[in-house]
């Protein structure tokens, strides 16, 4: 059984699992692999948080010897993967609320804790469940240090309620509430948002990573670390929303690419507070590259073209690059990323 | 064991004897002291095992007990007032997850303005969230009803509000009877969770449910809920045999199966009721009371059997449905209807207003003599609300009511009696 390979990725940088050792292959490779999301569910097509999710728990249930059990927010995750009487969920799995997915982790915690027992907790949620309406209840969760890996997926907007902004909505992106109208508009206001990794950082936990879908081995890597440690952890993860973004389902993968490549999403970890780690970049692209594919930045192109919006944005990427120094060797060495 | 204690100490000690193993902590007054109580018992050991867990809101205070109580730990917390209504999205979250918390309520009133003294219109705003809610008239009560609501909750999968009048119970020194922990545990069996989050038999739970079946879910939630008017006299009754003492039941009539006037409330205020009822009872009035300690489900059968031969139904409660009247009240017509009796409002100790012996006398005259209103607000000072009626009237821009009030005649409290 060890032997074989289920599944192998190709058409990213990652190296097909046919070339590597066994002890470095994927969690999705194995035939061991839990399958914890199932097949069948009702994401949209090339859903950026439904592959983010899979890759996520199913190396979680391995680094957890399949002990583990799940909290979920109110969200995309939640509506399409438990329609009742259907659920897709193959660990122990809880949903309660929109806002206190951190919170009812902890309880989860404490349970285990009082009763003995190994059982690690998962949570996860949208950005919105969140950076937004669930921020205060992860906060305290950070500030408890609860045995609690908290998993973010990003897809920059309320998708699941019709594409409203959220807190980690990038500037100049086209939402149902951000609304490019006339000459003064473009989109969602600079200057806004927060990045919660860096709160994260700031509540000096164990363990705060951010990682792609671009980039499925460092996904796991990271949550396989992020398992093999106790306290509150928090991983968030850039998941495309092609629905939200105005993208074809099939470039998912190449957006959450062109993220990172461009600089707007950095890759990095940190450790108590300071930052351990970044996943450098080969060669910057621009973030116009990255902006052209999706609808939702449309209104940047059209004549006349917004050429200083997009400078805004170059610099945002640009001041990523120099802040988490992406275009230094890479210091991340959680397997399977750098060759 | 016999103890002069604090209200708040007395039901922290009771909490101790039934072994929560997950107890969630944040601060709102009059609620304060039952966290703090239970704090320094775990910390010396007392409640053990137990997590005793220091939240950052009401909202995550409940989280945190749903969270553990889904993952199969007995699971306590308790708020008041804004707390409550803070909470209120997880309040019917738990009820609707069928998980067995029990809370109490330190009952006190909700601002604007701010006040932080008894009334009712905290735990009865969530009188339809799917909790089984229970009121305590004395310290006693409120120690033996939360023994019995964790084994109510946990036979039903159903959570339970303790509801408990803040400042007058909560940091009143009563005699109470705290009971020894052998009794308890013979009493309250070990938490045996209906469903549960468990890696080696997964469930999902809380799942989405559409129109195909969200009706058949409320209506079985409902239908739980109603299984509790039967199973509540039964505990009592194992309670009484156990423990000695008559406590909770449905509803406690006194000097009522004779009564032309009987009055109708929640709580406290049923032990100044009963010391009027006496001394009227002595000078020859028909009159008796009925403390309903059930409040959801609403025992109906037993409100009305209790209240079939009366003349008149007086209901003093401490809330206000605003634009309707009252609450309790409400409950009570429609334990009634057919039966054509007059049921009369009283609205009465907002916002900690003391209700006084005096006040109870005179309005108890004047529903002996047939001279109540459909809806009184005892002991309102009338010259107050008509001087800022006549200054809305008069067409002015007038600023918020309290702060008009205050500037007019100076400080309410400093005018009671």
């Amino acid at each position: 059984m060890e032997t074989t390979i289920k599944f192998y990725q190709t058409d990213t940088f990652t190296v097909g699992n046919r070339l590597l050792s066994e002890s470095e292959r994927s969690v999705q490779a194995g035939m061991q692999r839990t399958n914890a999301l199932n097949s069948g569910h009702r994401a949209c097509q090339g859903c950026g948080e439904a592959l983010g999710a899979r890759f996520a728990v199913d190396a979680a249930m391995r680094a957890a010897g399949n002990d583990l059990i799940a909290c979920n927010a109110t969200g995309c995750l939640e509506v399409f993967s438990t329609p009742y009487p259907e659920s897709s969920w193959q660990l122990p799995w809880i949903h309660s609320l929109f806002g206190n997915t951190a919170a009812v982790a902890t309880g989860v915690a404490a349970a285990q804790r009082v009763k003995g027992t190994k059982t690690r907790v998962l949570a996860q949620g949208g950005d919105g469940g969140t950076t937004d309406i669930g921020f205060g209840c992860l906060s305290g969760m950070f500030e408890r240090n609860d045995d609690v890996l908290y998993i973010c997926y990003d897809n920059e907007a309320y998708m699941n309620t019709g594409v409203q902004r959220s807190s980690a909505t990038p500037p100049a992106a086209r939402t149902a509430t951000t609304v490019p109208v006339g000459q003064h508009s473009n989109g969602n206001v600079f200057g806004k948002g927060k990045s919660v990794p860096l709160i994260a950082m700031a509540h000096e936990i164990p363990y705060v990573a951010t990682a792609s879908v671009a980039d499925l081995r460092d996904l796991e890597a990271k949550v396989t670390k992020a398992m093999s440690i106790h306290g509150a952890r928090y991983i968030h993860i850039h998941v495309p929303c092609p629905l939200g973004w105005g993208a074809d389902p099939a470039h998912t993968i190449k957006l959450a690419r062109l993220a990172i490549e461009s600089g707007l999403f950095p890759v990095f970890e940190a450790e108590h507070g300071e930052i351990t780690g970044h996943r450098a970049i080969r060669e910057q692209v621009p973030v116009e590259d990255y902006l052209k594919l999706q609808k939702r930045f449309a209104h940047l192109f059209r004549n006349p073209k917004q050429v200083a919006v997009i400078a805004q944005l170059q610099a945002i990427a640009d001041r990523n690059i120099r802040r988490f120094k992406l275009l230094e060797k890479s210091s991340l060495n959680t397997g399977g990323t750098a060759v | 064991m016999l103890k002069q204690i604090e209200g708040s100490q007395a039901i922290a000690e009771a909490i101790g004897l039934c072994r929560p193993e997950v107890i969630c902590a944040y601060p709102i007054t009059p609620q304060t002291h039952i966290v703090e109580g239970l704090g320094q018992m775990v910390d010396r050991g007392e409640i053990s095992p137990c997590e005793f867990i220091n939240v950052e809101s009401e909202f995550a205070a409940l989280s945190v007990a749903i969270g553990a109580s889904a993952a199969g730990a007995r699971a306590y917390t308790a708020t008041a007032s804004q707390g409550l209504l803070f909470m209120a999205e997880a309040v019917y979250n738990a009820s609707g997850l069928g998980l067995p918390i029990v809370m109490t309520i330190g009952n006190r009133a909700i601002g604007a303005p701010i006040n932080i003294w008894n009334d009712h219109q905290d735990s009865l705003s969530m009188r339809d969230s799917g909790w089984i809610q229970l009121y305590a008239e004395t310290n006693q009560e409120a120690v033996d009803l939360h023994i019995q609501a964790f084994r109510l909750a946990e036979e039903l999968s159903v959570p339970v509000m303790v509801c408990v009048d803040g400042f007058i119970l909560t940091h009143a020194y009563e005699r109470v009877d705290i009971p020894e922990q052998a009794q308890v545990d013979a009493f309250l069996p070990p938490f045996e969770p209906r469903q549960i989050l468990d890696p080696i038999h997964p469930v999902t739970i809380g799942a989405m449910v559409g129109p195909e079946a969200f009706m058949e879910v409320r209506y079985l939630a409902h239908y739980k809920q109603m299984q509790a008017l039967g199973l509540i006299p039964e505990l009592a009754e194992a309670f009484q045999e156990q423990f000695g003492r008559d406590s909770g039941d449905l509803i406690k009539p006194y000097r009522s199966e004779d009564a032309d006037t009987i009055v109708v409330a929640l709580g406290s205020v049923n032990g100044t009721i009963k010391d009027v009822v006496d001394e009227l009872r002595d000078a020859g009035m028909s009159i008796g009371s009925l403390a309903i300690s059930t409040y959801r489900p609403f025992p109906h059968k037993a409100v009305r059997s209790a209240l079939e031969h009366v003349k008149r139904i007086v209901v003093v409660e401490k809330s206000l449905a605003i634009g309707i009247g009252g609450i309790v009240a409400t409950d009570v017509q429609m334990a009634v209807a057919g039966l054509h009796k007059p049921v009369h409002t009283v609205v009465a100790g907002l916002g900690g207003r003391p209700i006084t012996r005096d006040s109870l006398r005179k309005l108890f005259h004047r529903a002996d003599s047939g001279h109540l209103e459909r809806l009184e607000f005892l002991d309102l000072k009338h010259d107050v609300v008509h001087e800022e009626i006549a200054r809305m009237e008069a067409g002015r821009r007038s600023g918020p009511i309290a702060e008009n009030i205050l500037h007019s005649v100076g400080t309410v409290a400093s005018q009671i009696r």
